[in-house]
């Protein structure tokens, strides 16, 4: 796949630069979310730094995706705050890229793969405004990047999982973000739409953005990402992916129950460390 | 204006008004919502009709409005408990405020002209006598000002926010992301199904409304892939079936109101059989092609892989086809020249062999 991300891309970086590193990407205090008297976050307190790729790694009902969409000001907090870029959520909106889990929606909905990238682009429109030939475009070129542009004009049901994740992908491209937030965004594709994505993932990294995304293939951490959050209720571990991914902090994440795993892992570090896919393309 | 010609404009805007917002609602899998709507608004007319003491249309409207609101804030507060699914917690809503309404009635207003018929059934064919009279000016008939209304709110309201419904119904999240509430154009659209409800009632009854909120939609479901020509086919179903309505119920001297759902019905089912794409009939003739293409292709890699010059005994044997069957894939295959037949036995030919050959390097790709 082609990626001629740069061109589209670029301006956002260095049009909102801010001071590198002294700010994290995503600030979040104190944050406990419950739904009832169910906790799904308890306490987390963590900073994401600006420019990486970033894994949300823990089981399931570990408040991964609720972690996520606390982000995006989706979900009321009990306590605590998330900050994006230093401020309040709200007044972020526009620097944020959201990519839900693709079950989240009704791919039966009657409309086209072109039509859904262009909603990545009504934020930038506003209030009763519509897209217009300019909006169509634009979609257009993230359907490109994406290398599907000849399914455009297809009804969204016509598309396989891949391409369906690959459409999603194009609309938060769309949005033209800082940072994107993805709720698993391997899950259930094809290699051939692994690859892509990773290959947009890097992209992205090259051109400044920051990158956080639900994962759940543990095999792939310490190869795709550059940073890891291990998270089960409540915060175990974050830092880098070399001295955070370990065994004994997969151990604390999952408890006893997945050796097999965590003997994946470590037989991962073992032979040494990190070997990448795509470190060809990087300058 | 001639009455015929009011009563089947008053229902084309009924139905015009139903298909603008019945689209969301079945795209929203909330098709069943009108139905609360159009039986929980009634404690809201009575109560109307108790504090204002008249049969004005506007508080009634305001009534109905409000309970229809009520309705919806109901079943989502017990929905959201995680104690009901949605559909016991419709169940549940909207027959209580339905009977509490009867109560009202009975208790305090049944001496006067609110009864259940003209609230449940409505009366279509009278609509060109009740006449508007404003400051002793008559304005012509009531049902077309007030349905006319209601078509100019929901034309104005959908026409206004179609991006902001769209993205709300499509994916509720990114469109609450972006900033664009989608909690408050949920209910602006349930205060608009509300006022659809309520504005028809007089005219053409709530059972007909509940059938023009969801038929003519579905009806329109199956024939487009692009939302904007769903609603405006849902629409052109729903004047479709008024006009139909009004025909069929002359000729066979019959309900109006009953007349143009049944109308609606019929369109529904006509493109449930026929629908080019997602209908029954295109279905099965798929079904049915593709069938037969594997079938043909099989024969053909059978060929392939074990040699030659098979008989018909080997092959009918090897697939467990029938006669017919075997006779009608055979032929098919000899007239395309991909396979020939000589002294009962069957080759593959040149052609055939580049066919399965293609065939196989597309059934990989798509699997990519």
């Amino acid at each position: 796949m082609s990626l001629a991300l740069e061109a589209p891309l670029a301006p956002a970086a260095s049009s909102t630069a801010a001071p590198a590193l002294l700010e994290p990407a995503i600030e979040i205090h104190d944050l406990t979310v419950a739904y009832g008297t169910q906790p799904v976050l308890w306490d987390v307190d963590v900073a994401l730094p600006e420019g990486r790729l970033i894994a949300i790694v823990g089981p399931n009902g570990a408040g991964k995706s609720t972690l996520l969409k606390a982000s995006l000001g989706l979900v009321t907090p009990l306590t605590g705050w998330v900050k994006v870029f230093g401020g309040p959520v709200a007044e972020r909106r526009s620097w944020i890229g959201y990519v839900p889990q693709r079950e989240s929606v009704d791919w039966d909905f009657p409309t086209s793969a072109l039509d859904v990238v262009t909603m990545g682009l009504y934020g930038g429109l506003g209030w009763f405004r519509r897209p217009g030939k300019a909006q169509r475009e634009r979609a257009l070129a993230c359907l490109e990047q994406v290398g599907i542009e000849d399914l455009a004009h297809r009804q969204i049901s016509q598309l396989s999982g891949g391409q369906q994740q690959r459409v999603f992908l194009a609309r938060a491209l769309a949005q033209d973000a800082r940072l994107y937030l993805m709720d698993e965004p391997f899950a259930g594709v094809d290699a051939t739409t692994e690859r892509a994505i990773l290959g947009l993932l890097q992209q992205l990294r090259r051109d400044g953005r920051t990158v956080v995304a639900v994962h759940h293939d543990l095999q792939t951490v310490s190869e795709y990402f550059d940073h890891v959050v291990l998270l089960n209720l409540r915060l175990v571990a974050a830092g880098p992916v070399e001295t955070t991914f370990t065994p004994e902090n997969l151990q604390r994440t999952y408890g006893g129950r997945l050796t097999v795993l965590s003997q994946t892992a470590e037989s991962l570090l073992r032979s040494g460390g990190r070997p990448r896919l795509g470190d060809e393309e990087r300058p | 204006m001639s009455p015929a010609l009011v009563i089947i404009l008053v229902g084309s805007l009924v139905a015009a008004s139903c298909a603008l917002v019945g689209s969301f609602l079945v795209l929203r899998k909330m098709a069943l919502v009108g139905d609360a709507i159009s039986h929980a608004v009634l404690p809201g007319i009575v109560i109307a009709f108790l504090l204002s003491g008249s049969r004005a249309s506007l508080p009634m409207l305001v009534g109905a409005g409000a309970f229809g609101v009520l309705t919806v804030l109901l079943v989502e507060l017990f929905h959201k408990t995680g104690r009901l699914h949605e559909d016991a917690s419709i169940g549940v809503v909207f027959p209580v405020l339905f009977s509490f309404g009867v109560l009202l009635i009975s208790r305090y207003a049944n001496q006067v002209d609110l009864d259940l018929d003209c609230v449940l059934y409505g009366e279509i064919a009278y609509a060109p006598w009740d006449q508007l009279k404003l400051a002793g000016q008559l304005l012509g008939p009531k049902a077309l000002w007030l349905n006319g209304l209601v078509f100019a709110v929901n034309l104005l309201f959908v026409g206004l926010c179609y991006k902001e419904l769209k993205l709300g119904t499509f994916d509720p999240e990114l469109a609450a992301a972006l900033g664009f509430a989608p909690t408050l154009m949920h209910y602006l659209l349930m205060g608009s199904v509300s006022l659809t409800v309520v504005g028809a009632f007089e005219s053409v009854g709530a059972i007909l409304v509940v059938a023009m909120l969801v038929v003519p939609p579905a009806t329109a479901y199956l024939l487009t892939e692009r939302l904007s020509r769903m609603i405006a086919l849902a629409m052109a179903f729903g004047v479709a079936s008024a006009i139909a309505g009004y025909g069929l119920a002359r000729w066979i001297d019959a309900s109006i109101a009953g007349a143009i759902g049944v109308a609606a019905g019929g369109f529904f089912l006509l493109t449930f059989l026929l629908s080019p794409r997602h209908g029954l009939i295109a279905k099965a003739l798929r079904h049915r092609r593709l069938s037969e293409a594997t079938a043909e292709q099989m024969l053909l890699l059978h060929l392939k892989a074990e040699g030659q010059g098979l008989s018909r005994e080997h092959l009918g044997r090897r697939f467990g086809w029938s006669e017919p069957r075997l006779e009608a894939t055979l032929t098919a295959l000899t007239q395309r020249g991909h396979a020939r037949r000589d002294n009962g036995k069957c080759y593959l030919t040149e052609s055939g062999a580049r066919f399965i050959e293609a065939t196989g390097q597309e059934l990989i790709r798509d699997r990519g």
